[in-house]
């Protein structure tokens, strides 16, 4: 594999806010207030202790602050490094968890003009997810609808542990908004630690909770094809990121062996899973989780059963992989421009566009 | 010709190594054919408690329906499996012999009664009813036929309870498996459990953990999903943080000969979830210091998998490499009857598995792990 993979365009990069006092700018007198009086600090994702491994690669941290505050740091390592023509900025905040969904509704809007003059306004290669209080859709669709019209939002950003799966009808408000302004929904692993990780509560380690991602993303795909939402909306396409990839066609083949036994139960759901999975859902290509050799890899590849769902990601500054070694050995050089470009061009229109 | 004779047709064709060797079914749930079928093995006090108050389980909206209706009666039975005598499917030996054991050639069937004694909410009730499940399937099942094989049920949240009922019934051969369902109340790795798992290696005995349709938290992690299929879809999701628990916990290496069965959960995410520990562990293993090993190397080591329901690819033969990364010696063959969504095993598998591996799944593993040829 040739470095850098110039034009590739990046779905998950992750800028941080580094203290709510950067954010205090884009807040309103009240919430200013509150800042000091409740002392709203530190409002990092527990999905993500800044410290943890998995949160930043060791010669990707800053000498001072957590890792992706530094953008002098990401602008060298993830967009001149991988040759990067566009990188999507995924703000991972506690806005998106908390259970005050007005301090959420702020937060959120904070986090997305502080984006925006911070971040999107110092490179053009530059793209971002609108990070939205999905904790009230009705907020989330105000937060959608305030900033769609800067076409370098390309994507509505949410976690993959909610309150509720992500099919039921209280988040339809959201994706409708979403096709409305030609946006993609993005999931992204995070919790708003509202149901224990498992089935069987709380293990009892980071490394378990992390892993345990994969189920969470599972039951998002199978709520959303189950629910009806394609039906609904057959233009919404989801981005599953930072959900690992090779765990999806065991899934799929479950699925679909359980639909044909049981479709009655949703009649509205005409196709198999595996084909409704297969136009409506992308997946970020780190973590991939792979399997030990470069054959097994393309077999994976083959069960995947399309050349079109997976996005190339760094997930920078996320510890995924080490070196260069940012695509799995065995993906086939024929596949190489769709992962690293046209795949992302079909699922975010707004790339495609002449950014003013 | 009947859809019946096709069958009987196709298995004659299909399965001659079979019809010599027999089947070993790694998952037969016989039922009580009326519930009160339990009561001469409860006590006045429980019987009269379950009259009055019910056996209430976590997560259960109504009295009398599960949390998610099956697409079928009785929870989702086969439509043919209600016996012609009566009572509920799985409750007539005679009939079960005629549809399951003579008719697909089963040498062994392994019990896995579903009483819910292992998921009340009430502990003591809870073993009570395993306590009483344990004796039924001798008298009913194990002493009436000997290609049955019973489960020792056991309270698994009452540790204490739980190893003085596997103490009891160890020694006799009637019993091959402890039987606990994968949605327990903590990840199973977790020091309460731990005690179980003395008991279990020091009888040599496997535990069987079987996907209930009740559990102590909530079915995602997401919040309740709406319907079954999805209920059913999130089943492979509990027997995962059973092998991820009892590898990060250290389990396997405090308890090594361990023998865990994952049943009726599928199996084709195994080999995915391999990789997906062993990636991250292998950058967070100061966190875990108490794994010292791959966690793919114990899923090789004390993990085995009933095949039904089998993942089913659009190109069924993709389920070869799946077979490929877990190894053959990983897999048991299981019909689940009676349930919806049965397996046959003259129809199962009918892909290019080599007759080595064939063997090993339809039998030889089953006969070796739950030591049914004797010691």
């Amino acid at each position: 594999m040739n470095f850098p993979l110039t034009g590739a365009i990046d779905c998950d990069i992750h800028p941080a806010v580094p203290s709510t006092q950067d954010l205090t700018p884009y807040l309103d007198g009240y919430w200013r207030e509150m800042c000091v009086l409740r002392q709203l600090d530190r409002m990092d994702l527990m999905s993500y202790p800044p410290n943890a491994p998995l949160s930043g690669r060791s010669d990707w941290r800053p000498e001072r602050g957590n890792p992706g505050t530094d953008f002098e740091m990401l602008r060298a390592q993830a967009l001149d490094h991988f040759g990067a023509r566009f990188a999507i900025c995924n703000c991972l905040h506690g806005a998106q968890a908390l259970h005050d969904e007005n301090m959420a509704a702020a937060f959120c809007r904070a986090v997305n003009d502080w984006l925006r003059e911070k971040w999107l306004d110092r490179d053009t290669r530059l793209r971002a997810s609108i990070t939205v209080p999905a904790q009230n859709p009705d907020f989330a669709v105000n937060e959608i609808e305030r900033v769609a019209s800067d076409r370098r939002f390309v994507q509505v950003l949410l976690l993959s542990r909610n309150d509720m799966p992500l099919g039921r009808r209280y988040y339809w408000p959201i994706y409708e908004a979403a096709i409305r302004h030609k946006l993609p929904i993005g999931v992204h692993a995070g919790s708003m630690a509202r149901h224990a990780p498992t089935q069987n509560g709380y293990p009892s380690h980071f490394v378990e909770d992390y892993i345990a991602q994969s189920q969470a993303f599972a039951v998002q795909v199978a709520s959303l094809v189950s629910e009806g939402v394609f039906a609904k909306f057959p233009e919404l396409k989801v981005v599953l990121i930072e959900s690992g990839v090779t765990w999806l066609p065991a899934m799929i083949w479950r699925f679909g062996k359980d639909w044909r036994g049981v479709r009655p139960e949703i009649p509205w759901v005409k196709e198999t899973p595996a084909s409704i999975i297969r136009d409506h859902f992308r997946l970020t290509m780190q973590p991939f989780d792979a399997p030990p050799t470069s054959a097994d890899v393309q077999r994976i590849l083959d069960h995947l059963g399309s050349e079109d769902i997976l996005l190339f990601s760094t997930d920078y500054p996320h510890w995924q992989f080490d070196g260069d070694s940012v695509l799995p050995s065995g993906i086939p050089e024929s596949t190489l421009q769709k992962l690293l470009v046209d795949n992302a061009l079909r699922t975010y229109p707004r790339l495609g566009e002449v950014v003013q | 010709m009947s859809v019946h004779s096709v069958v009987e047709a196709g298995r004659e064709a299909k399965s001659p190594d079979r019809a010599r060797h027999g089947v070993v079914d790694c998952d037969v749930h016989p039922a009580p054919a009326l519930p009160s079928e339990l009561a001469p093995f409860l006590s006045e006090r429980w019987r009269k408690h379950i009259q009055n108050y019910g056996i209430r389980l976590a997560g259960q909206p109504t009295t009398a329906m599960v949390p998610y209706p099956r697409m079928a009666p009785g929870n989702g039975m086969r439509m043919d499996s209600w016996p012609p005598n009566g009572g509920f499917p799985a409750s007539d030996l005679d009939f079960m012999r005629q549809q399951l054991l003579d008719a697909c050639n089963i040498e062994f069937g392994i019990l896995q009664p579903l009483t819910g004694g292992s998921t009340t909410t009430n502990l003591e009730l809870g073993a009570a009813i395993c306590q009483a499940t344990n004796e039924w399937q001798l008298e009913k099942w194990t002493r009436r036929d000997q290609r049955l094989k019973a489960a020792i049920c056991v309270p698994q949240e009452d540790p204490e309870t739980a190893v003085a009922l596997i103490d009891r019934y160890a020694a006799n051969r009637d019993f091959a498996h402890i039987a606990i369902p994968t949605r327990t109340m903590e990840p199973f790795g977790r020091k309460r459990y731990w005690p179980i798992f003395e008991a279990a290696e020091r009888h040599d005995l496997p535990i069987c953990m079987h996907a209930p349709a009740f559990g102590y938290h909530c079915n995602t992690p997401t919040g309740w999903v709406s319907y079954y299929i999805e209920e059913h879809v999130a089943f492979a999701n509990p027997p995962q943080t059973v092998i991820t628990s009892l590898i990060f916990e250290g389990v396997l290496e405090r308890f090594p000969r361990l023998k865990i069965v994952l049943v009726e959960g599928g199996f084709a995410w195994a080999p995915p979830l391999a990789w997906r520990m062993d990636n991250h562990w292998s950058r967070m293993r100061d966190e875990v210091p108490q794994v010292k090993r791959p966690p793919s190397q114990y899923l090789r080591q004390n993990f085995w998998f009933t095949t039904q329901p089998i993942e089913e690819p659009e190109r069924p033969a993709e389920l070869l490499d799946t077979i490929r990364w877990m190894g053959a010696g990983r897999l048991m063959f299981s019909t689940d009857y009676p349930h919806w969504d049965f397996d046959d095993p003259a129809r199962t598998f009918n892909y290019g598995l080599s007759e080595k591996d064939r063997e090993a799944i339809f039998r030889g593993n089953a006969i070796s792990l739950f030591r049914l040829h004797g010691e």
